[in-house]
């Protein structure tokens, strides 16, 4: 049995935990909660000198080549940080895409430069609210040409490029549908930046007029290599969550072994203990099922979308359940704007819609049971 | 990372599949679940399970871990479960009433008891010849263990013995127990205590089964009328009882898995949507039978892999972290939980019990096991303590008996 990652990941693991302590405190969460900026770009550019863009893209295409599990280890550390930048969209929707359903040509068109630092990319799916459905896609990609419009993109407003689910045919279903690449600094891109609950994770409305892009990937397979992209997000955003969980943990026990109430710390209370023993197991649940996630990511194997909706489904629950509770540990201070509390609160809600709703994904998860019991 | 064998493992694994192979048949088909095995577990094949034991125990393999010629093979934690799945897969009758014994008593003895009880005990124990019972809990203390009454005073080198214990899983086809008493009530409660051991057919010993609120009787209750024993089957000193005590919790705690739930989980809840029809259609494809069996499948994948992290570290040699503590407080309430759901879609006919009842009362017999499971081996509420305080370093209770002598604590209004 060896269900653990190895010793030198644990290493690279440490490297990253020590990189971020020192370069990402909640002081630089907090910049972008007070301030204009919409990432951290100093951080952005660190980290794409360290290679971590590039943890996973093979040499081939200028990465590191390392793998899965060590781009596991690293989006733990970035979840505990909440690190404020462009990471998941660019690495795991971009990139992943790219690597899924490119050509070769287009892999070395994009990957290199994602590796390099020196490309943001994101993934653009909904339009509007609701979960989005093959038949809810209204965007089309004809003839080169990309239109339709595009809400609540992450990183919309930076991205250098995007990967768009559109609709290429009269098929109104799953057949109907291609992804399609296109440069969001060309001409046919209007953005407009949303307002959202987390200011240190940003988003955008695109609206696309007849702007131009290129397939990637095959007609009518746009919606199954979607969801092969979203499943392998799922689980690397499974190590942010189980990351940012860990550290609302951390804080709720800090804060109640200081705070005193009634003559003694409020952690010597059951009330509070308890709520604490709950967060220690949702977060063990969670870490499990992420690492089984790691085991099928790393490994592409065919149980990967159970366990990519199970790393989801878990890790979801955890983050909520500790940042609503390490807030509700914190009594009044937790809910100041002053108190860090709220940041994990909000990036808890972020991570857990961002690759669609813990709904769709308990849907998800028993339809691959069903398959897999039949 | 992966699930393979070492190849140290995968060695054992072989060797040991060998010998099953030479000693039992293969399992079957699967085992049904029922009622009555989530209750009285192997207990109605007691002479089926005493001659496996004694099987084990002469090839080693009935405490691994445990040194040559007493049972084991001086095996690692790893070869230990790497020999009880491959042993699941036989028609054997493993399990049994020898858990409690050999994980918890025996060791207790081996660790105070003298020379002459060790060479008389350990032996007839491991190869399942005598059974042990564990008698810490009293009618009047639970989860409060260390709050005790039962009486041990010293005439010369006698004990004698008055009082009464109660949940003791096996007592009734016990020879021997290990029995923690009061010593002292005038010094505060831990101060006070001390452990013996006796034989369960002392005269003034008597045991009568506890009619459960399921019906079955899996425990007993304990009276000890005037009963002796020589001062030579103390263990530890006296006054001592309650370290002795967590030597032999400790013992119970480096069981690897945590609590079961007979086996009763996702696929058979699937097994059940699947054939009935709701107002909207099938029940598996009701979106709010399919939400509850996601949120009931990530906890059960959850703890299996977490058991795969706990395992991981036996195999590399390392102690493993705290995480298997979580094992027994979740399976417990998801059993209750996903068979109260489960009886509900059943509609009506939830009620029914036994063979009467769909899929021959599987859920009724998870639901009215499942009380039970949520307080043996340490209340959920104990648990959490366990997790708050040993886990995370939270401060214990605030205990106001602490400096107090017993018989000064008040113990009602």
């Amino acid at each position: 049995m060896n269900f653990d990652f190895s010793a030198d990941q644990k290493e690279l693991k440490d490297q990253v935990n020590k990189f971020l302590t020192a370069n990402c405190t909640t002081k630089t969460v907090r910049k972008l909660y007070d301030g204009k900026d919409r990432y951290d770009a100093q951080l952005w550019k660190q980290i794409g000198e360290m290679g971590w863009l590039g943890t996973a893209i093979p040499e081939a295409y200028g990465g590191l080549g390392l793998g899965y599990l060590e781009l596991c280890v690293i989006a733990e550390e970035m979840g505990r940080a909440l690190a404020p930048v462009p990471f998941n969209s660019t690495v795991y929707l971009f990139a992943e895409a790219v690597l899924a359903a490119g050509t070769e040509e287009q892999k070395k068109k994009y990957l290199p430069k994602v590796a390099a630092g020196e490309l943001i990319g994101t993934f653009a799916k909904s339009e509007g609210t609701g979960p989005t459905l093959p038949k809810s896609i209204r965007a089309t990609f004809k003839d080169g040409k990309l239109s339709g419009k595009k809400t609540t993109v992450v990183d919309g407003m930076d991205a250098d490029f995007a990967v768009v689910l559109a609709r290429v045919n009269d098929d109104a279903g799953e057949r109907g549908l291609q992804l399609c690449v296109v440069d969001l600094k060309g001409s046919g891109v209007k953005r407009a930046e949303c307002e959202t609950l987390d200011p240190s994770r940003c988003y955008a409305d695109i609206t696309f007029d007849g702007a131009a892009a290129e397939a990637l990937g095959k007609a009518g397979e746009g919606w199954s290599n979607a969801q092969a992209v979203y499943d392998r997000a799922a689980i690397l955003t499974a190590f942010e969550q189980v990351g940012g969980a860990d550290v609302c943990l951390q804080m709720a026990k800090g804060y109640a072994l200081e705070r005193y109430a009634f003559g003694r710390p409020i952690a010597s209370y059951q009330a509070i203990k308890h709520k604490l023993a709950d967060m220690y197991v949702f977060n063990e649940l969670a870490r499990s099922n992420a690492y089984y996630g790691g085991w099928a990511l790393s490994t592409n194997a065919h149980e990967l979308p159970l366990a990519a909706a199970a790393a989801r489904v878990s890790a979801t629950q955890a983050f909520d359940y500790a940042a609503k509770e390490n807030t509700q540990t914190h009594g009044g201070m937790g809910f100041t704007w002053d108190a860090d509390c709220h940041f994990y609160y909000k990036r808890s809600k972020q991570l857990g819609l961002v690759l669609g709703p813990q709904r769709s994904w308990k849907d998800r998860l028993v339809s691959e049971l069903e398959t897999s019991n039949a | 990372m992966d699930f393979e064998d070492s190849p140290e493992e995968a060695a054992f694994r072989a060797e040991v599949k060998t010998w099953l192979d030479a000693n039992a048949k293969p399992r079957t088909g699967k085992r049904e679940i029922n009622a009555d095995d989530m209750e009285n577990g192997a207990a109605n094949q007691m002479a089926a399970s005493k001659a496996w034991q004694k099987t084990k125990a002469k090839a080693g393999y009935a405490r691994i871990t445990w040194p040559k010629g007493q049972g084991g093979i001086g095996g690692t934690p790893m070869q230990s479960i790497i020999f009880g799945q491959e042993e699941g897969k036989y028609d054997v009758a493993n399990g049994g009433p020898f858990a409690i014994g050999l994980g918890m008593c025996i060791p207790t003895l081996m660790a105070y008891g003298s020379e002459d009880a060790k060479k008389r005990h350990v032996w007839p124990a491991v190869q399942g010849d005598e059974i042990w019972c564990q008698l810490f809990s009293e009618p009047a203390g639970g989860s409060d263990v260390a709050g005790l009454r039962t009486k041990a005073e010293k005439n010369g080198d006698t004990w004698t013995i008055n009082g009464s214990k109660i949940w003791t899983t096996g007592a009734q086809f016990s020879d021997f127990g290990i029995l923690l008493t009061r010593t002292d009530p005038n010094v505060p409660k831990h101060k006070g205590l001390t452990m013996f051991y006796l034989s369960m057919k002392s005269p003034g010993v008597e045991i009568r089964p506890i009619k459960q609120a399921s019906g079955g009787s899996g425990f007993n209750q304990i009276f000890f009328t005037d009963v002796k024993i020589p001062d030579s089957q103390r263990l530890g000193e006296v006054g001592q009882g309650w370290q002795v005590a967590l030597t032999t919790l400790m013992h119970e705690r480096l069981a690897v898995g945590g609590g079961a739930g007979g086996g009763l989980d996702v696929p058979q809840l699937m097994s059940l949507a699947r054939t009935l029809e709701l107002e909207d259609g099938p029940a598996i494809k009701n979106a709010s039978v399919r939400e509850k069996i996601a949120d009931w499948y990530v906890k059960s994948a959850g703890l299996r892999y977490t058991t795969m992290r706990t395992m991981t570290a036996l195999s590399r040699g390392q102690q493993p972290g705290p995480e298997a503590s979580i094992a027994k407080l979740v399976v417990a309430s998801k059993l209750q939980d996903l068979s109260a759901f489960a009886m509900d879609l059943e509609a009506e006919s939830g009620i029914l019990q036994g063979d009467d009842a769909p899929m021959h009362g599987m859920f009724q017999g998870g639901w009215m096991s499942s009380p039970g499971l949520r307080i043996a081996g340490g209340t959920d509420e104990i648990m959490r303590n366990i997790i708050a305080e040993r886990v995370l370093g939270l401060p214990q209770d605030v205990r106001v008996d602490k400096d107090v002598p017993f018989n000064k604590l008040p113990v009602s209004r």
